[in-house]
């Protein structure tokens, strides 16, 4: 058993639980709902799952950390940033994406870069965000948001 | 054909990995076994910690009142304003396009310009089923990190774009206006 399912096992059991004893109804209503949630995400977890499995014994390690390692410098970082604002990939499936990647040998700086680019900007949505915010607005909000991702993966790796 | 293709397009993967995966076992094709095992390691790793954490996830959604925050939104300002709009912005799922009319809402409901763009900020990337996610593969040090370095980067994107619209008679408009059809091939959909 890892640890973590060890802890999301614990924490799920005492909240269940507390959660039970103050109300059953309630309780039952957000299994259900959780379990729902997580039908909705395991195909395509699984389909992220297999495409990793295959792409990984393909690329080798040596190739992951030359162009996202702690070396790779200016381009390990553009490579991120560009690939995490142009791609439309959901939260929840690039994480075992970028959990691969670390170990591989991609930096946690570039991950994060890249993470924070998917998270907060979306070239592929913009058309969608200009029908709410108007030009200008939106492609403001995006390029405000690539500068602050590409600072937060700077500073998270400086942490790590 | 097309119907099926539809209904049954996203188990194409699945399918064709459970044939290939059989085929290398019989015929002992290496990469094929290599592979799997890859796979085997990574799904042993999500299904101990992904269900729990959607549990977790439905039952905060019963306990926590989205509604009452919402509501209070708008109506407080400052720190408490803050505070609101990044409580609310963490109890959704869903990608980040799904927060624009939600952003239209809080809007109409009188929030501020400032509070609107921290409330995407967050919303992008301080989802709870997302951190759980994020804590179970990247550690909790990294969460964290993370975590901490953004939010303080989007309450100041707020401020920015508080000061770069005022005068401007910014509104959000609720989406139905074209401008531009927006490309909604999202293959996969979700709600996390």
């Amino acid at each position: 058993m890892s640890n973590n399912a060890v802890i999301f096992i614990t924490l799920c059991a005492v909240l269940s639980l507390v959660s039970f004893l103050l109300d059953r109804e309630k309780t039952l209503v957000g299994f259900k709902r959780g379990w729902k949630m997580f039908k909705n995400v395991l195909l395509p977890f699984l389909n992220i799952l297999i495409f990793i499995s295959v792409v990984l014994y393909f690329i080798p390690p040596s190739v992951i950390s030359n162009y996202l390692g702690a070396n790779s410098g200016v381009l390990g970082f553009s490579i991120a940033a560009l690939v995490g604002s142009v791609t439309l990939i959901p939260g929840f499936i690039s994480y075992p994406i970028a959990a691969g990647l670390i170990q591989q040998g991609a930096s946690y700086a570039v991950v994060a870069t890249f993470m924070t680019t998917l998270m907060m900007v979306g070239v592929v949505t913009l058309p969608l965000e200009i029908r709410y915010f108007g030009r200008r607005v939106a492609i403001t909000r995006n390029v405000l948001n690539f500068f602050a991702a590409v600072a937060i993966g700077l500073l998270v790796g400086l942490i790590m | 054909m097309k119907g099926f293709l539809k209904k049954h397009g996203s188990y194409v993967w699945l399918t064709a990995f459970v044939i290939l995966t059989i085929f290398s076992f019989m015929l002992g094709f290496n990469p094929g076994k290599a592979v799997f095992t890859n796979f085997t390691q990574s799904f042993i790793e999500m299904i101990t910690f992904v269900p729990f954490l959607f549990i977790i996830v439905g039952l905060f959604d019963v306990w926590v009142p989205k509604e009452e925050i919402r509501k209070h939104i708008g109506q407080e300002s400052g720190i408490k304003g803050i505070v609101l709009v990044v409580l609310l912005a963490m109890l959704q799922a869903g990608p980040l396009y799904g927060a624009f009319p939600v952003a239209y809402l809080l809007y109409r409901k009188g929030a501020s310009i400032r509070n609107i763009f921290i409330y995407l900020g967050a919303f992008s990337s301080m989802k709870i089923p997302m951190l759980g996610i994020e804590i179970g593969y990247l550690g909790i040090r990294f969460s964290l990190a993370r975590t901490l370095v953004s939010l303080p980067l989007f309450i100041g994107i707020g401020y920015l774009m508080e000061r770069y619209l005022k005068n401007k008679h910014f509104e959000i408009r609720d989406g139905s206006q074209k401008t531009e059809v927006p490309h909604e091939n999202y293959s996969i959909r979700m709600r996390t």
